[in-house]
């Protein structure tokens, strides 16, 4: 079998024995490599910068960099840590996951086997619309529209639901909290979710739908029986790339938390704080050891996403080498 | 090949293909009255606003709806019929803000936006006091996102250029690799380096030229993944027939390939472009805000739309914040026209050439 | 089973008129101890949205025998074949008017569950397609799963072996009952989903060119397969190869397009020597001897 590499050796053998690797041939080659070698360095790049700036704070710092939860890099002596910031950026994309895999799955579904293949288009590019709206938006609705009218519902979850921990509230106040903030990273990822997982449920081979039809299956079972199991590899790399995505968001976070250095389970208090809000909101006042505090809380972000990342990319792999032998 | 057969030696089943279903009217009839329940039990309960509302109804219309297919059609049945509600009300669910976001965003943007709100900036005007505009914001968005595009286009296209057409070995890998890693960096995180790379160590001032390279930075990746897939996608016969004519494999490139990758690759980086254009963190790390006019991106604070619409925010004047509204709806115009102008650049380019490169 | 062409030729024409069903078709059916029925249609019409695809096809098939559905390619007789399982409304916008009796019930009527009747009528398809993610006993244990009882390990073990046994797979798969059911051979995937189809207990079994994806040995394997399990169930079988129809079939229905563009309808049906020997109409003696299709 011809691989695109043996046409492009054969075209390229072609166009030198006719006129030589040409002077042309060889700079233009240049350059395209160069500029792939430049992203690779920028790469580089970034994971030496963050590091040679975040030293020096995580030098002189009288705290634990990992279970501090104050955050003081200015004070005399400095302390800080990433403690709450771990935390709450782990707990905000947690949340957000557990509200968006569900429901970009769902909506993934019903674009790919619930409705007719016009609307489901429709529906699945109007979906996919969300993706277009920039974060700060999506921050500021979350201020304006979203908080005044959750409220209600946030405080009946205290009252009934309040025996779970996690669900009480003891301030009485149900603005600016971690669930919130959840809810509006889920608005956001949905799509992204949502159309990775349609491109594979999409793909279901339509004969193995209707084997389950035909053996007197409802359209949930086969659902449950053919399309989930099949689809299930396209979805758990939807669901990373979400997560990716929920844990560097950072302008809607810092909008609607009401930024509180502290760990708080009580997910419908006040409170909480994440990576990226944090260095967005306490840039402009960190001082000579506060801007390289948050620098080394940014190379924090920067490994857990690029871990994330990589997980994502190896699950994909793994499921390219599994169907190369089906 | 001996046969091995045995006649199936079952009592066989009763056949009933009969089952009683559920009248048709039954899902109205259930979501009317899921509703009335809803809003009559907000006076017990005390659940007011719009989400708590919606939810007692959900809860009620499941109650009714399911349980009256459970008496009547069985599990099966009921359970399916129930699968169909969780996937309609999470359509629903995912629906329902963005038609809200988009609302809003016009309700309150259009009450704020007028030629006096896009030429006048915020020079001279309280964060209190009504009036003033976005002039600044405007200018410094444009120049910062032309900027950016300036630098990461090339570049993005030239990368991409290199891993289908040349890419073989070691180096294609590790490139391919690091784009794909590239695409998932926080933007924030782009802010972060440009600032301890160009602005701390180079000594480039806080300036929209900063703010630039961060926004390059987040365009690269994508630019170079859509490109990528836009040249995979030009047959290899015109490659080869270029070079049976001799011609030389860098001209091939950029008389053959690229022309008639053109629109894709058009429409990838405008599509970067609307993306980038709403980022608001990097901006905050690079620049400094300011309410005037600052035309000069290489020294000074210079304003943008993102950050001024934070900047609003943060402000909490009902002035400001109504400001900020008029801010978002610019945003979604400006983020709109390009997707609709990327979305005209591929058509038009493939209607006239008639070649489908989509 | 050659064609003996010097026998008398029987010339009586398939009865146009459906049979009066004996049992008032409101009351549930309990069938006695014969697990296959008759299928009576009746002005079958089949629709895709405004596009009448299929017309006026009426038709019996005796219970306990192989009728082979023939004609070229597009001229429907797959389409008819799907409305008589419901399977032919799963696609969007596809309907269907007229009758379609099981044992005298209609299956289109409204208080008929189509999942019900999909069981009792089960479907193998042209492309053979067990289930991917499931393993050879899975696939076959699949349909019996849904229906919620509990079952016993035991019974489940039974009724899969039994099923196997009857689809002539049981001896080559026996030792590997766990693996994955994709990979077998192409006409062992076929037989797994025979297995598969039998395994819930139909009374009918419908085959869509169960053969044409398949090499020549296995389709032997095949219609030998289809020769035996026509002692249990009455079999409906599409086929575009002639030669089959012929060897297997009792009854033979040709299916043709009368202009292209218009509607299939059937032409002809009898017993299968009287067909392939002396047929009625023109257009089945051209289709026969290859003149055309």
């Amino acid at each position: 079998m011809t691989t695109h590499g043996d046409l492009v050796a054969r075209g390229s053998r072609a166009a030198s024995t006719s006129s030589g690797e040409s002077l042309g041939d060889r700079v233009f080659r240049g350059l395209t490599l160069s500029a792939g070698l430049f992203m690779v360095t920028i790469m580089g790049a970034i994971a030496v910068f963050l590091v040679w700036r975040a030293v020096p704070a995580l030098n002189n710092n009288s705290g634990s960099f990992f279970t501090t939860t104050s955050w003081l890099p200015d004070q005399t002596p400095p302390i800080f840590g990433i403690a709450a910031l771990l935390f709450g950026t782990l707990m905000t994309a947690g949340l957000a996951l557990l509200l968006a895999v569900p429901v970009g799955v769902a909506v993934a579904l019903y674009v790919s086997h619930y409705a007719t293949p016009r609307i489901g288009k429709s529906l699945g590019f109007v979906v996919d619309l969300l993706a277009a709206v920039p974060s700060i938006i999506f921050g500021l609705w979350g201020l304006a529209v979203l908080m005044p009218n959750t409220g209600g519902l946030f405080k009946w979850l205290n009252d009934y639901l309040g025996f779970i921990p996690i669900l009480q509230n003891t301030t009485g106040i149900y603005t600016k909290s971690m669930l919130l903030a959840g809810v509006v990273l889920a608005i956001m990822i949905l799509p992204t979710v949502s159309s990775v997982s349609r491109e594979v449920l999409v793909q279901t081979p339509r004969m193995d739908v209707e084997a389950a039809l035909a053996v007197g299956a409802t359209k949930w079972e086969t659902m449950r029986m053919v399309v989930l199991p099949f689809g299930r590899p396209g979805i758990i790399s939807a669901a990373i790339l979400g997560l990716g995505r929920a844990l560097g968001e950072t302008i809607a976070v810092a909008i609607i938390l009401s930024a509180l250095f502290e760990i708080n389970w009580r997910i419908t208090e006040p409170g909480g704080n994440t990576f990226a809000a944090n260095i967005a909101l306490k840039w402009n006042e960190a001082g000579t050891n506060g801007i390289p505090a948050l620098v080394a809380s940014g190379l924090v972000l920067f490994l857990i996403t690029l871990a994330v990342n990589m997980v994502a990319r190896l699950i994909v792999q793994r499921r390219r080498t599994k169907e190369g032998t089906r | 090949m001996s046969v091995d057969i045995a006649p199936l030696v079952m009592s066989p089943p009763p056949s009933v293909l009969q089952g009683r279903r559920q009248p048709r009217w039954a899902l109205g009839a259930s979501v009317v009255i899921a509703v009335v329940i809803a809003l009559a039990s907000s006076v017990f309960t005390g659940i007011d606003g719009v989400a708590g509302t919606a939810v007692v109804a959900a809860i009620a219309f499941v109650v009714i709806y399911i349980g009256w297919s459970l008496r009547l059609e069985g599990r099966r049945h009921a359970t399916d019929r129930f699968a169909t509600t969780l996937i309609t009300t999470a359509l629903v669910c995912a629906l329902v803000p963005l038609v809200s976001v988009l609302w809003t965003v016009l309700e309150r943007g259009l009450a704020v936006l007028n030629l006096a709100f896009l030429t006048n900036s915020m020079r001279n005007v309280s964060a209190r006091s009504t009036g003033g505009g976005l002039f600044h914001a405007l200018i410094g968005t444009i120049e910062q996102v032309a900027l950016a595009s300036l630098v990461a286009v090339p570049i993005g296209v030239l990368t991409a250029i290199y891993l289908v057409e040349y890419g073989r070995g070691r180096a294609a890998t590790a490139i391919s690799f690091f784009v794909d890693v590239m695409v998932g960096v926080p933007s924030i995180v782009a802010g972060l380096f440009i600032f301890t790379g160009l602005v701390l160590t180079l000594g480039l001032p806080r300036s929209g030229l900063a703010a630039s390279f961060a926004l390059a930075i987040l365009m690269l990746p994508v630019v170079s993944r859509t490109t990528e897939e836009m040249l995979r996608v030009v047959p290899n016969d015109l490659r080869e027939a270029s070079y049976a004519l001799g011609i030389p494999k860098w001209r091939t490139i950029t008389k053959v390939v690229l022309p008639s990758a053109l629109a894709g690759i058009i429409t990838g980086a405008m599509l970067a472009v609307a993306r980038v254009t709403g980022e608001t963190a990097p901006l905050l790390l690079t620049t400094f805000l300011t309410q005037s006019v600052n035309t000069n991106p290489v020294e000074g604070p210079q304003a943008s739309i993102p950050t001024f619409v934070w900047d609003q925010i943060t402000s909490g004047t009902a002035a400001s914040l109504a400001r900020a509204w008029g801010g978002a709806l610019v945003l979604i115009l400006f983020v709109t026209v390009l997707y609709a102008t990327a979305r005209l650049v591929s058509w038009w380019f493939t209607g006239r050439r008639g070649m489908g490169v989509h | 089973m050659s064609l003996d062409l010097s026998a008398p030729t029987d010339r009586t024409a398939v009865p146009s008129v459906p049979v009066v069903p004996s049992v008032p078709s409101a009351a549930p059916l309990r069938s006695g101890h014969s697990m296959a029925k008759r299928i009576d249609i009746s002005d079958l019409r089949a629709y895709y949205r405004d596009f009448l695809a299929v017309d006026g096809v009426t038709l019996s098939v005796e219970p306990r025998s192989v009728t082979a559905f023939i004609g070229p390619s597009g001229c429907g007789k797959s389409t008819v074949l799907r409305t008589l399982n419901r399977m032919h409304e799963v696609i969007p916008g596809a309907w269907v008017d007229g009758k379609v009796l099981l044992d005298g019930e209609d299956i289109y009527a409204d208080s008929i569950d189509p999942v019900n009747v999909r069981r009792t009528i089960g479907m193998v398809f042209q492309r053979p397609n067990p289930f991917p993610t499931m393993s050879v006993y899975e696939n076959v244990a699949a349909g019996l799963k849904l229906d919620g009882r509990r079952r016993r390990k035991s019974e489940l073990d039974d009724v899969v072996e039994q099923s196997l046994r009857s689809s002539n797979l049981w001896a080559e798969v026996k030792d590997r009952l766990s693996r994955p059911g994709a990979g077998l051979s192409g006409g062992q995937q076929q037989r797994l989903c025979i297995a598969r189809a039998i395994a819930v207990q139909p009374q009918v079994l419908l085959m869509d060119e169960p053969c044409s994806a398949l090499d020549p040995i296995s389709t032997l394997a095949i219609e030998d397969l289809i020769e035996s399990l026509k002692e249990s169930y009455t079999i409906v079988i599409v086929t575009h190869n002639m030669q089959q129809a012929a060897r297997v079939s009792d009854t033979t229905a040709f299916f043709n397009l009368s202009a292209p563009g218009q509607p299939g309808r059937l032409v002809e049906s009898g017993p299968t020597r009287t067909i392939f020997t002396t047929p009625t109409e023109k257009a089945t003696e051209d289709y026969i001897s290859g003149r055309f299709g």
